[in-house]
Formats: structure tokens, C-alpha cells, sequence
């Protein structure tokens, strides 16, 4: 019998034990093992960033990370930004200047925006050409996905300002208190972000 | 092929740029692709590929997989091919060039499928995968198109006793006459090497055989052609009403997934051998080495004639096309060059060698554009050529031959027709948008200090809606008489006055097909598109429907959605009629209601008349039936059959849109590394649905063309080895290569269609290669370069610079 390891992690805001194999993709087990369809396989080298998902807040390929490298950690995936039945202003931005076409990069480009725009909440077009590279897309040239992360760049700054509140859940660690320091007039962005947290948990 | 008049009508959706109503699913991650499905008791397979270019195949041993724990089945080629026929195969001569979903005997090329493994999982089946021992006898490959064509060369098909697959001459017009009277002739040289589309999506398929049943029901991403699926039940051995191949969106395709039905086909195969549901889905290298879609791979020795005065007179080319080892279209690649051989231009006679090659490399299929990049390529690229020797520029040798907006419908010396057009006023839109002035000021200043920019203006012709004679006219007797290749819809309208319009092929692959139905459907009934609710019909019980390729979806399916809205509003008319007492004569649509013609008191709205037919027939007139809903099979609306000698092919590819191109690029000419300062693209694809959307397609396609004419191409060595087996080397641009467009519509509408709609999906691809060579012409011309082979890759560039250098010593200090 293959060994297999026990692992337990965040994803979501959920808690989540399984057993692995050591050789299991991360992207497989998201797939596979919690059905969560909307991290997709581009070329399973590293290179497209198709299956970019957020670890403690930050983006990693899952199709060159093993399932046990994620044991203890906090996974975000597309699933973990819509809550309450509405969409994040990021989601939002994407569908309002078309940041897609066939969908199939979309969800990993959304978790990159989710990213950058917590490392710079005001980004120059320049800077968000540079900050999507990472990612491929085939369909769109890319022109309207930078216009949808300033678009989200700008509703979600017009948000922080108008109720303080940080849309999407952040992991835990150093990443979220800098974004938070980033963030304009953010003083109750952690809070508030704890707040929609836990409630996400909840539901 | 009645002209459609098209009245200057106010519309109240065409036009608009909605937000797509496919949308949301995709935001949220719930795209349910093919990968994405899971049937119970379902299990994996996965396919060992050949490492050898062309070798045979000695023996295999598939014990040690078969005995791995959670293996279910291997299937190796020969085993393959009792449980499945040869693949549906639309080549010149499918006995003599035999295809099979697993190699039988030898391999053809490096990734060609040996056997398969089916598992309880796919780590499992690429554990058992890398059990199996094959015993190859390597022969020598053939991998040059040119040397193909030698005698002794290796064959690729012995029993086709040549690597020729297809050769013909066509000659339209007096071709020999315009060149004894040509003042000036100019020839090259072109090369344009094979890319692909390469969607961040692979090709996938799920398969479910039911024993119980019979019925083989395929989900996968690549349902095109329904009307044609019965030749893949034959591949199963299925009969062909126990097949249903069932759409699943696709993550993108650029041709690549048109007729792509060999991964149906292996994972049918496996499905019927296992008595179990079975996933195939290829890995990138699966997609890269064998996805059967492969673009074109040419050599062309061109000449154009012209006068010192910049007429064109005319064209003379032999073209080799490296097709790769087997050829499932023919040379339909082809035909979409002979649908745009003249490009915009008055050039009367033409002359069209062809011929089509096989080797050990992966065959082609379709990327954006189908060959018709290539030729606007080539045209372009030789009218550069003809500018250059008689010093003139390159807008006004344009200007000087464009076919005139009262010359339409126009037909080109191959016999296909343009419908309309106005190639100037989109040249002039194009130039508006750009200060051309600015940046010939610019060229010279910073040519001073050793920088290098250059400007490429081409205008080229974006054909769409294929008719399927261009898979057709190459023979003098084809085997079948011709298709339509029509599309269809069914509207259904239910109780509450909702309508649901049924799709019937995979019309979704990243373009907007919902949406354009969508705003169709909303246009013909005023209701908000996003309440329009579109499925998608399985083969089994399908119209017949071509799906998306040769930008020809958006222009088909409006034809259906027009022509099953006027049937269902006839019968509402009936109805109406009855309940307001009225002569159906007297009355008209208006705002989502029949009412007595100029009397809004007097009407009764689509929702009351379909509760009347859903509910309350024995209160309506005994003629009128139950229910609420029309299909229509839209044909082609425009196709008109070759003359038996082949000098005339007929009108095969009539909707005629065109662009104009202009980047201005700087070339540091150390690295060969391009960049952009600027770039304008004007389409004209008639009529637009929805302006943002097709943006959309214009920015995405000309991503791709930029990918082609810089960076992209499958690169076979000379042994015959893929050397672009991974995202590392075969390089996709990312958002750093990728400029931001500047793009400006024209809308000359075509006279054909139903809302004088033109295809526009493939236009960006179809620019930029020409647009990008021109741009490197103008740039390097202190180095004399021509850019006569693509991708122009860094290294190239520099090569070219070298070249040039030392033909002009003095350029070297
Ligand atoms: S699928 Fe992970 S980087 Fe491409
Ligand atoms: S939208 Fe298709 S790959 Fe990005």
C-alpha cells in the first residue's frame, strides 16, 4: 500500500482532514478531493498559472505544489470570493469590462488581482501589466483584464473609504497587516476583515 | 441567395455592448468543463506516446501494467483497431493515408498515440502508462516539406507511394498575358512556419457506454458538425442514433477544437471496452505533440506583377504545406486562401499551385484564420515587395488598387465574391487614429542615435462564413456531393412567455455565442437578453449544426434565431388574431406584443398569447396546436457551385470584412527584442451585435497574431524531435509582449445576411503577421532587411541585421 499522510488545512475558511498520498497535486486534491472545480490545468509546468491559488494570501502554482505542502496552511481558491450570494468587487470589475472570454484562466487571474491589489490598492496601469504577467491568458490579449483590476482597484478603494470594509478574507500573517497598512484610510480594514471572516466561517 | 434589404432600422439590442450573459458561471469557477465532470464509477485513461519521429513497431509489452493495482484495462494500437474503425477522415485519399485513434504497425511522428491505459485514476493509468515496453525499429524521418518532395525520400504512408498528398495547378484568367506586359515583377521567398492555438484548455472527453442501452454517450468540448457525427459512430461501431455527443464549454479553442474527435473517440473506444465511464483529457504535452491541430506550415515561391504606376495586375505562386503526417481536412486550409487570394485588391488574374505534403510531424487542423492569415500574409507582404521597387508608399500603392465600395459584390478571379465593403474609409479611419507625421519625425530622430522604430500600415481581408465547397472543388469528381453547413436553433417559449433558445453545437469556446444569441433573441421579442435561457442539445436528437470556425457562428445563428422567431410569431399572430377579433393581416409586433396596427389599446402580450397556447387550446381554433416553439435549420445563404474545369471555384466564402493594421514598433537591434509604441487596428465585420465583445476578439486574436509573427512555433529538428514540447519553449506572449490596442470599428453591412452581420472572430490573427513584418521592414530598413520568414524571432531579427550588414559593409563601423 502507498503511504499516505494526514494532512489538515484551511481552505475557504473551512477546515478540512484528509488523508494523501505524498505525490498528490495540490491542484488535484482541491479538484479532486473537495470539488473545487475553479482551479483549472493549463500545462501542469509552472508556467501558465492557470491553477493559481492563494496560500496565507499568497498566490503559488497548486499544479507544482504537493497536497502536504499545504498541511497547516490557509488555501484560497474562486469559490472563497463570492460570499453572501454576492459577487467580489473583483469578480464584479472582471464581468463589467469583460476581463474574459472563454473563463478558464479567469479564476486564477482574479486571485492574482486579489493580490496585487492588496500589495498596492492603487496600482498604475503599467504596474498591473507587469503584476498579471505571471498569468497566461489565450483569449483576451490581456487589454481588458488590466482594465477590470483598475476597475477593482477603484470600487474597492471607493469601498474601504466609504464603510472600511476589505472584501475579501485574507490569510492570517505578515501579508494581511502590510496590505492592511496599504490599504487608504484603512484603519478598520482588519477588523472589519476578521469580522468577515469569521462570518464566512459560519455560514 | 436572395439579397436581404436591410432597412435602416433603430435596433434595440444589436449593437449594444451588454455584459456577456455567460459570464457569472465563470466568475465563480463553475465553468463545468470537461474536466470538471465526473460520472459515478467512472475511471481514467491516459495515452503512451511515441518517442520516435517515424519507426515501426516491433512489439509491445503491456503485462507489467496490466498487472499494477487499479489498472483496468491497456489497449495497445492493434486492439484498438478491431474495437474501432480508421478515423473519420476528409483527406484526398483516406484508404492510402489511413488514420487511426492508436498507431497500428508504426509511428508517424514524436507524441503519435501507441497505446492506452485505463485506471482507477490518472496517477494510476501514468504509473502502468510507464510500464509498457515497446520495441520500436527506427526509420529514417522525413521532416523538410521540400525534401519530402524528392524522389527517395522516406514515405510517410508507403501505400501512397509518394509524400504528396495533393498537387494541382489553378489558374484564373490570363495570367501569363499580365505578366508579359507587367512593367515591374517582383518574387520571393516567404516562409511561414506552423503555430498553433494552443487554449489554456486541452482537448477532453468523457465517455459512457451503456451496456444495458447501447448507447455511447460522449461529453466532451469539441462537438462541431453534428450533422457529420455519424461518421464518429462509425469509427465506434456504434450505430449512429445510439451516439450523443453532448457539448461541454469549452476553455478556449482557436480552431483547435473544430472536429477535433479523436479524444471522443479513444475515450468512447475505452468506455465500450472497460463497460465503465472513462475520462480522457490530454496533458499539455498530449496537446502540444498530438492535438491534431497543427496551423499551416508553408514555403511559397510568389510573384506579383504590376506597372510603374503601382496597379497590380497579377499573381503567380506554387505553394509546399507541410500538413504533417496525416491530413483529416484536405487541404481546406487552401480553399480559405483562394476565398481572399487577391486580398482588397483589383488584381485580375491569379495563379495557385498547391501542394500538400506529408511528413513525420503532428498533422494540421485549424488555428484562427484556417490559411487565410497566411495568404494575407503572403499578399501583403509581396505588395510591400512591389511598393519597395517602384518607390512608392504604402498607403498609396493600397489606395491606388482597392476594390471601390461600387464595385460590390465583387468577384475575385478565383470565382468567390465579396459581398461589400469600404476598404478606404477603413484605411482612412485607421490613419486618423494615428499621427503618422509624429512618428516618421520620430524614425529619423532616433535613427541618429542607433534606434530603430518602424510603422507598418496593411489592409487585408477577413473572410467568414465558410460554405464547405472549399473542402470540396479540389477534385474533379468528389467523392460526395456538398454540404451546407448550416446551423440551427430552437426557440421554445413556455407558459409564462419565457424563452429558452436550444444550441446545437458546441457553440461556447470563449467567444460570446450565448450573448449573440442572447441579443438576438431579445431583439426579435423585446425582452432583456439575460432572461433569454440558452441549452445546449446533445447530438443524439440534434439539428443539424456546424459550431463555431471560419467566423461564421454569429452570422449562422442569426439567420436560425430569425427564422424560428418568425415561425413562433406567426402562430402568435394566429392566436392574437382570435383574441382580439382581428385580421392577422392587421396587425404588428410592438414592444413584446401583437396589437391591432396602430391601436396600443388593442394588443395582447407574448406572455398572454403563450399561456393561451400552453393552457387553453380547446379555446382556440381547432388548426392551432399546443405549445409555443420553432426551429429553424439555417443553410448557407450564399454558395454557388465551381465550373467543371476548376477555372472558376465558385462563391464559397462570400462575407467579406476587412481591416487595417498599424503598430509602430522599435527593434533594439543588439537583442532583436520587438516592442510596441503604438498600435491601431480598424475591423469592418458589418453589422455588430455587441462592439465590445468583438473588441474582444480583436485584442485576443491579435495577442495570437503577435505570438505567430515573433515568438510561436512548434520546432521539429532535423531527426524528426518536437523541441516545444512545454509552455518553456513554445512561447505563448504574456501580458509584457502584449501591447494595449487602439481599435476602431467600420460597419459597411453585408447585403446577404440577416442583419447585414459579418463574422469578425478571427480578424486580429489574420492582421498582425503582415502588420508586424511590414513594421520590421521599416524599422531595419537602413540594413536592407525583408522579413521573409515567420515567427521573427529575436534571433532571426539579429541574423537578419548581420545579413544586411554584411551585404552594406559601410554599415558597419
Ligand atoms: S497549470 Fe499550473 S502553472 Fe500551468
Ligand atoms: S479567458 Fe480564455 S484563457 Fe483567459
Amino acid at each position: 500500500m502507498v503511504d499516505r499522510h494526514r494532512i489538515e488545512l484551511v481552505v475557504n475558511g473551512e477546515t478540512e482532514t484528509q488523508e494523501v498520498e505524498p505525490r498528490r497535486l495540490l491542484v488535484d486534491f482541491l479538484r479532486e478531493d473537495l470539488g473545487l472545480l475553479g482551479a483549472h490545468i493549463g500545462c501542469e509546468h509552472g508556467v501558465c498559472g492557470t491553477c493559481t491559488v492563494l496560500m496565507n494570501g499568497e498566490t503559488i502554482r497548486s499544479c507544482i505544489t504537493f497536497a502536504v505542502q499545504a498541511d497547516g496552511q490557509e488555501i484560497t481558491t474562486v469559490e472563497g470570493l463570492a460570499s453572501n450570494g454576492k459577487f467580489h468587487p473583483v469578480q464584479e470589475a472582471f464581468w463589467e469590462k469583460q476581463g474574459l472570454q472563454c473563463g478558464y484562466c479567469t479564476p486564477a487571474m482574479m486571485l492574482r488581482t486579489v493580490e496585487i491589489l492588496r500589495e498596492n490598492p492603487s496600482p498604475t496601469r503599467d504596474q498591473v501589466r507587469e503584476g498579471i504577467a505571471s498569468q497566461l491568458c489565450r483569449c483576451t490579449g490581456y487589454q481588458y483584464i488590466i482594465d477590470a483590476v483598475l476597475e477593482a482597484a477603484r470600487t474597492m478603494s471607493a469601498g474601504a473609504e466609504t464603510d472600511g470594509k476589505v472584501l475579501v478574507k485574507q490569510g492570517a500573517g505578515p501579508s494581511s497587516a502590510e496590505a492592511a497598512a496599504q490599504t487608504q484610510g484603512s484603519g478598520p480594514a482588519l477588523e472589519e476583515e476578521a469580522e468577515d471572516a469569521s462570518r464566512q466561517k459560519e455560514s | 441567395m436572395a439579397v436581404t434589404q436591410q432597412p435602416k432600422v433603430e435596433r434595440k439590442w444589436i449593437g449594444k455592448s451588454i455584459r456577456r450573459v455567460e459570464d457569472p458561471r465563470f466568475l465563480l469557477g463553475r465553468g463545468a468543463y470537461v474536466d470538471d465532470i465526473t460520472l459515478p464509477g467512472m475511471l481514467h485513461a491516459a495515452i503512451l506516446r511515441s518517442p520516435y519521429p517515424h519507426a515501426t513497431i516491433k512489439s509491445i509489452d503491456v503485462e507489467a501494467a496490466r498487472s499494477l493495482p487499479g489498472v483496468v484495462a491497456v489497449v495497445t494500437g492493434a486492439e484498438a483497431a478491431e474495437l474501432c474503425a480508421p478515423m473519420p477522415d476528409f483527406g484526398p485519399a483516406p484508404d492510402k493515408h489511413v488514420w487511426r485513434c492508436l498507431a497500428v504497425d508504426k509511428v508517424r511522428y514524436v507524441g503519435e498515440g501507441v497505446a492506452a491505459v485505463v485506471a482507477k485514476s490518472r496517477y494510476l493509468a501514468e504509473d502502468a502508462r510507464d510500464l509498457i515496453q515497446v520495441d520500436y525499429d527506427p526509420l529514417p524521418p522525413i521532416v523538410d516539406p521540400e525534401q519530402a518532395l524528392e524522389a527517395g525520400a522516406p514515405l510517410v504512408h508507403d501505400a501512397l507511394g509518394s509524400n504528396v498528398a495533393y498537387e494541382r495547378t489553378f489558374t484564373f484568367g490570363d495570367v501569363d498575358k499580365d505578366f508579359a506586359e507587367a512593367e515591374v515583377v517582383v518574387s520571393d521567398r516567404l516562409r511561414w512556419n506552423r503555430s498553433g492555438g494552443q487554449p489554456l484548455e486541452t482537448v477532453g472527453a468523457v465517455a459512457h457506454y451503456d451496456l444495458g442501452t447501447g448507447m455511447m454517450t460522449i461529453h466532451c468540448n469539441s462537438l462541431t458538425f453534428s450533422h457529420f457525427l455519424f461518421m464518429m459512430a462509425n469509427t465506434l461501431k456504434v450505430p449512429s442514433n445510439k451516439l450523443d455527443v453532448k457539448p461541454v464549454n469549452a476553455g478556449g479553442s482557436f480552431g483547435s477544437k473544430f472536429w477535433a474527435v479523436k479524444v471522443a473517440v479513444l475515450s468512447g473506444m475505452l468506455s465500450k471496452r472497460v463497460g465503465r465511464p472513462v475520462k480522457l483529457v490530454e496533458d499539455r504535452i498530449d496537446n502540444i505533440s498530438n492535438c491534431d491541430h497543427h496551423g499551416s506550415d508553408r514555403v511559397y515561391y510568389v510573384e506579383m506583377a504590376a506597372m510603374k504606376d503601382g496597379t497590380l495586375r497579377s499573381l503567380r505562386l506554387r505553394t509546399i504545406d507541410d500538413y504533417g503526417a496525416y491530413i483529416q481536412f484536405g487541404t481546406g486550409t487552401h480553399g480559405n486562401s483562394l476565398a481572399q487570394l487577391v486580398g482588397p485588391y483589383r488584381i485580375k488574374t491569379a495563379q495557385y499551385q498547391v501542394q500538400a505534403v506529408l511528413t513525420n510531424k503532428c498533422q494540421q487542423g485549424a488555428y484562427r484564420g484556417f490559411g487565410s492569415e497566411v495568404t494575407n500574409w503572403m499578399v501583403e507582404r509581396m505588395v510591400d515587395l512591389v511598393a519597395q521597387e517602384i518607390g512608392m508608399d504604402a498607403v498609396d500603392i493600397r489606395r491606388r488598387n482597392f476594390i471601390q465600395p461600387d464595385q460590390f459584390p465583387y468577384f475575385i478571379p478565383t470565382g468567390n465574391m465579396y459581398d461589400s465593403g469600404n476598404y478606404e474609409a477603413v484605411l482612412d479611419k485607421a490613419l486618423s487614429m494615428i499621427d503618422l507625421e509624429h512618428w516618421r519625425a520620430e524614425q529619423k530622430r532616433l535613427r541618429e542615435e542607433g534606434r530603430y522604430i518602424g510603422i507598418g500600415v496593411i489592409s487585408a481581408q477577413e473572410r467568414s462564413v465558410f460554405s464547405a465547397t472549399e473542402f470540396w472543388f479540389w477534385f474533379d469528381e468528389p467523392a460526395a456531393k456538398v454540404t451546407s453547413s448550416p446551423e440551427s436553433v430552437t426557440l421554445t417559449v413556455d407558459g409564462a412567455g419565457n424563452i429558452t433558445a436550444t444550441l446545437y453545437s458546441c457553440a461556447f469556446w470563449g467567444n460570446s455565442a450565448e450573448t449573440m444569441v442572447a441579443q438576438l433573441v431579445a431583439e426579435e421579442f423585446d425582452v432583456e437578453p439575460q432572461n433569454v435561457n440558452i441549452v445546449y442539445s446533445g447530438s443524439n436528437r440534434s439539428l443539424p449544426a456546424t459550431g463555431p470556425g471560419g467566423s461564421r457562428f454569429t452570422v449562422m445563428v442569426a439567420g436560425a434565431v430569425q427564422g424560428a422567431s418568425t415561425r413562433i410569431k406567426e402562430k402568435m399572430f394566429k392566436v392574437a388574431g382570435h383574441l382580439l377579433e382581428a385580421d392577422v393581416g392587421d396587425l404588428e409586433w410592438t414592444d413584446g406584443a401583437v396589437r391591432v396596427k396602430g391601436v396600443p389599446e388593442r394588443s395582447k402580450p407574448m406572455a398572454e398569447i403563450a399561456a393561451w397556447l400552453h393552457l387553453f387550446k380547446h379555446s382556440l381554433p381547432d388548426d392551432i396546436e399546443s405549445g409555443l416553439e420553432a426551429s429553424k435549420v439555417y443553410d448557407h445563404p450564399y454558395t454557388t457551385m465551381p465550373s467543371d474545369d476548376r477555372t472558376n471555384l465558385g462563391v464559397f466564402y462570400p462575407f467579406m470584412g476587412n481591416a487595417c493594421h498599424i503598430p509602430v514598433i522599435e527593434v533594439d537591434i543588439t537583442t532583436g527584442h520587438v516592442t510596441f509604441l503604438q498600435y491601431v487596428a480598424v475591423h469592418d465585420a458589418g453589422t455588430l451585435v455587441n462592439p465590445r465583445s468583438l473588441g474582444g476578439q480583436i485584442i485576443g486574436g491579435t495577442a495570437q497574431g503577435i505570438g505567430t509573427a515573433l515568438y510561436e512555433r512548434y520546432v521539429y529538428d532535423k531527426d524528426g524531435q518536437l523541441l516545444t514540447s512545454s509552455y518553456m519553449d513554445y512561447l505563448i506572449p504574456s501580458a509584457m509582449e502584449v501591447p494595449d490596442l487602439e481599435i476602431g470599428h467600420e460597419e459597411t453591412p453585408s447585403p446577404f445576411t440577416v442583419h447585414g452581420i459579418k463574422g469578425g472572430g478571427e480578424g486580429g490573427r489574420m492582421m498582425t503577421p503582415a502588420a508586424l513584418s511590414a513594421a520590421i521592414d521599416d524599422a531595419l530598413a537602413p540594413f536592407g532587411v525583408r522579413c521573409n520568414e515567420l515567427p521573427a524571432t529575436p534571433e532571426r531579427i539579429v541574423n537578419w541585421i548581420e545579413e544586411g550588414r554584411s551585404r552594406q559593409p559601410e554599415l558597419t563601423e
